[in-house]
């Protein structure tokens, strides 16, 4: 049954996900190796997730990051929603060019300049009006809130593109005014979008690393920064059991979210 | 069009409404990204100073009660004097046009034979192209220190194969940023080129075979063509943010792999010179210019086709 | 019937544009209370913004809509007693089949009980017993459409609008839905706007027609009117077959008008009904108002052209042949099929063509 071309295609399928899969296999398999030298197999053993929780450095900036980034995919979700709403619904009003400008350009900002811009910017703002005081979780968040939003609003604007104005109006017709229409109609429509972008933001936040580095101050270390500082030197047994624990709850979270997605689009698609 | 946007008598309460709605966003956008670059530009214009913070001010209260404004385009001309970052420049532009065409030549067939599987399938292949995307970018580049250290996993199996008996020189170089770049930006390509595959229409195919094309004939004239949008997506997304990339450079880059973002890093963190930092950003910012906007104008186009 | 009743819906000048693009250009219109009244016109002719104009989803950039005597230009959807149905019914799909029913009523604050037997009332008419439960995802068109109907019939609307109401639908059951939709209308009383593009549709269902075409409307009036009597080409074209002959001005009075139409076979005599000064007109013939026979006609007075058939199309009910002229004009000809006999005229037949002097039409450009 396979011809040239599927079995082409079959074999590209299998290099491109061994490609994308076998080094992350790697990490988990060589987080359970008892040896210290980290291409030697010493054995199975859990001894480096003993020592990952033995280790308190870790264990704070693991705190630290997942805090920056509930209270990021929170925020970010809410003004990402509503960019997100105003890019799709609001056809026109002063400075819409700018605005649009303003949530697309984060996409496609390196870091070092997001990082370097906002930094500058706290450190002017402290000069002129004395806030933000020391720098740490508080810029962290805000930096991290400002590009995550916009990926949540080109989420819910897509979303919001593809879902036809006419229940929006029919809603309207039927006597509900503008905010009815946004609480009855528009935010269960798009509730999925909010979570899949809400996911994300968290995702994007407890992953930054540059922007972190830059707006960061004195104490302030993040789980990225501070396996960065690790690795920086070599591979590490210890992030190997780290970088197992994150995946296997990044994946987990995915599936969960693909598997509710797929049945929510089971129940709202219309035909 | 929406019912937002219906000027009516009795809707100032939802006016109201409505310019608060947009001003949040709004001022939060104004205030936290584009106010930076306005300061990242003015810093670019000052002097270093020993001071904190560690430049001249940008403006002057001079003896008489008046301000003056203080400029100078020294950090500039330091830029195009000192032949490291003009050279740091070019390779970036290099490294990163080298990596998106190999991200190109590896992510094509895979979208490719996602878009071609059947139904079931289909969602399963793209949830494993998309959970890399999710997994700590970070942890993903530093998973290849592993594999190409000298006494790794491909040097030893190459040891063990028999085909070498000095271990290469992987890790630290060019070739190890092109692979981390690659690796890393792999599910950038892939997801729009397979939004563009699974859109063409399979009939078309049908017809050209149907009119004497052969089966690669058929990919040249009809799918190829068809699929410049998806390539055009695909290379600037990963072209775009390679240009300024800190990480991958730095963990498996040597110290030769000079890269626009680290050279910023590290002026910034160990030169502690912020004017001039400030410049290699407005300079880098200006190569990404034309990129960024031609792909926002695309995307935009899209937009506007998929909403008429 | 007071005046108010003539003039239940007032257009007065109403435009619309969008940027540089009118869609609707000065408009002036009255509906009846009670009325089935149609805006026909292909896509981009103005229709459905007009619509959405007398349902508050667009205000005009210019004149007035007043609704049972109340000027309701500016008045926002939520507050107007109109009602659209939307072409693609817009059905909200997280919302079940009842709550998308009961949901104007419940935005009028309604109690429970009262939606509850209101809902029940509305799937009855809409016959749709035993569905309330169902999502819209659960549907087929037909009862999407009727929870569409119901839905926006609920709040008994003085005005009920409807978007294209059959389009979505296939061609057996529109013709069923189009005489329910009639059965509604003649139950409940309320005026009915229709917006679409079938000009079949249109006939059916309306009392009257407005034919719209680059945002203004060319001709209003009956059904009947309209097919027998189109003001301009345009019309005489869109609605129906026609033939659209050209002729020349020979003689003209002030009721008589004397035109030489070649395809024709000549001059022909008319009432002069357009009194258009131009000296090129067009001669309308419907098809079915063409006499087509093998034999020579034997009255002295006929008027009659002579012809070959060139194509003819059997549907059953009735044939339709084109037919050239000696002077080389085609001419459309249907003819009913009332007996059950083969087809006896076929191509290259020589044939002759006649016809009722009434029947011809005269129009300028």
């Amino acid at each position: 049954m396979l011809n040239q071309r599927s079995r082409f295609i079959f074999t590209a399928l299998c290099f491109g996900f061994a490609f994308l899969y076998i080094p992350i296999l790697l990490v988990i398999i060589y987080s359970f190796n008892d040896s210290r030298l980290v291409t030697v197999w010493g054995g199975w053993s859990f001894r480096w997730y003993v020592e990952l929780f033995n280790n308190e450095n870790i264990l704070d900036a693991a705190i630290l990051s997942f805090q920056i980034a509930a209270i990021t995919a929170t925020f970010a979700t809410i003004m990402g929603t509503m960019a997100g709403f105003i890019m799709a619904r609001i056809k026109q009003f002063r400075g819409r060019l700018l605005f649009s400008g303003m949530i697309a350009s984060p996409l496609v900002m390196p870091e070092v300049i997001t990082g370097l811009s906002l930094l500058l910017l706290f450190v002017s703002l402290q000069d002129f009006i004395g806030w933000p005081g020391s720098r740490g979780m508080n810029t962290i968040t805000i930096a991290h809130i400002t590009f995550s939003m916009a990926y949540v609003a080109v989420i819910i604007q897509s979303r919001l593109t593809e879902i036809n104005d006419s229940l929006e109006e029919a809603a309207m017709d039927l006597g509900a005014r503008p905010l009815r229409v946004l609480w009855d109609i528009t935010l269960p429509i798009i509730f999925p979008a909010m979570i899949a972008g809400w996911l994300l933001s968290f995702t994007l936040s407890l992953d930054d690393l540059v922007i972190a580095s830059f707006v960061s101050g004195p104490g302030a270390t993040t789980l990225p920064m501070l396996i960065f500082s690790k690795v920086r030197l070599g591979v590490s047994p210890d992030i190997n059991a780290l970088a197992t624990i994150l995946i296997l709850v990044v994946t987990l979270g995915l599936c969960l979210a693909a598997w509710i997605t797929s049945r929510q689009n089971r129940s709202l698609s219309q035909s | 069009m929406s019912g937002l946007l219906v000027q009516t008598n009795n809707s100032l309460r939802e006016n109201l409404w409505r310019y608060f709605f947009v001003a949040i966003p709004y001022i939060w956008l104004l205030l936290f990204f584009l106010a930076p670059f306005v300061i990242v530009f003015k810093i670019s214009l000052a002097d270093p100073i020993i001071a904190q913070p560690p430049f001249t001010p940008f403006f002057n209260e001079s003896s008489d009660g008046g301000f003056s404004i203080y400029t100078t385009f020294d950090n500039f001309r330091y830029l195009f004097q000192d032949s490291l970052y003009f050279v740091t420049y070019l390779n970036s532009v290099k490294l990163a046009f080298i990596a998106t065409v190999f991200t190109l030549l590896i992510g094509y067939p895979i979208a490719y034979g996602i878009a071609r599987s059947p139904q079931p399938t289909r969602n399963i292949l793209l949830l494993l192209v998309v959970i890399p995307f999710w997994i700590s970018f970070l942890l993903r580049v530093y998973s290849w220190m592993g594999i190409l250290k000298t006494n790794g996993l491909i040097n030893g199996f190459l040891l063990w194969l028999g085909l070498i008996d000095q271990p290469l020189e992987l890790l630290y170089t060019d070739t190890a940023v092109y692979i981390g770049m690659v690796y890393s930006y792999l599910p950038f390509m892939i997801l729009p080129l397979y939004a563009n595959l699974v859109k063409l229409d399979v009939r078309l195919l049908e017809a050209a075979s149907d009119l004497g094309a052969k089966r690669w004939q058929g990919f040249l004239d009809v799918t190829l063509p068809l699929s410049i949008p998806g390539i055009i997506a695909g290379c600037l997304l990963v072209f775009i943010p390679a240009i300024g990339e800190y990480v991958i450079p730095s963990l498996l880059g040597g110290a030769d792999t000079l890269m626009i973002g680290r050279v910023l890093f590290d002026e910034f963190f160990l030169n502690r010179d912020w004017p001039v930092a400030s410049a290699v950003a407005i300079v880098l910012l200006l190569l990404l210019v034309l990129p960024i906007v031609y792909f926002q104008k695309k995307q935009a186009q899209e937009n506007l086709e998929a909403t008429a | 019937m007071t005046d108010s009743d003539q003039k239940f819906i007032e257009i007065k000048g109403v435009s619309k544009n969008f940027g540089e693009v009118i869609a609707v250009d000065n408009v002036d219109l009255e509906i009846k209370k009670g009325e089935l009244f149609s805006i026909l016109g292909a896509s981009g002719s103005g229709k459905t913004t007009l619509l959405r104009i007398l349902a508050g989803l667009e205000v005009p950039s210019q004149g007035s809509v007043l609704i049972d005597g109340v000027d309701m230009t500016t008045v926002a959807p939520y507050d107007r007693p109109v009602n659209i149905m939307f072409q693609n019914y817009a059905l909200f799909p997280h919302m079940s089949v009842f709550e998308n029913i009961a949901y104007g009523l419940k935005k009028e604050g309604m109690e429970k009980e009262g939606i509850q037997e209101k809902v029940e009332r509305m799937l009855a008419l809409v016959k749709l017993e035993g569905y309330e439960n169902r999502k819209p995802n659960q549907l087929s068109g037909g009862q999407s459409q009727r929870v569409a109907l119901a839905r926006s019939l609920i709040k008994e609307p003085k005005v009920l609008l409807l978007d294209e109401p059959m389009a979505a639908l296939d061609k057996k059951l529109r013709q069923s839905t189009q005489f329910e939709l009639m059965d509604i209308h003649y139950e409940l009383g309320i005026t009915f706007v229709i917006v679409t593009h079938d000009q079949e549709e249109a006939m059916t269902l309306s009392d009257r027609i407005a034919i719209m075409e680059q945002g203004q409307f060319v001709q209003i009036g009956s059904p009947n009117l309209i097919y027998e009597n189109p003001k301009s080409k345009f019309v005489a074209d869109f609605l129906g077959n026609i033939n659209l002959l050209e002729a020349t001005v020979t003689e003209q009075s002030d009721d008589r008008i004397v035109v030489k139409c070649e395809a024709l076979g000549g001059e022909l005599e008319l009432n002069n009904q357009d009194q258009s000064n131009t000296s090129q007109m067009t001669v309308a013939l419907r098809p079915e108002k063409v006499m087509i026979e093998k034999t020579m006609p034997t009255e002295n007075e006929q008027k009659f052209v002579k012809g070959m058939v060139e194509d003819f199309g059997y549907f059953g009910n009735l044939s339709i042949y084109r037919v050239r002229t000696e002077s080389d004009h085609i001419i459309q000809v249907s003819k009913q099929n009332r007996d059950r006999v083969e087809q006896s005229i076929k191509w290259d037949d020589e044939v002759y063509l006649t016809w009722e002097n009434e029947s011809l039409m005269l129009l300028g450009e």
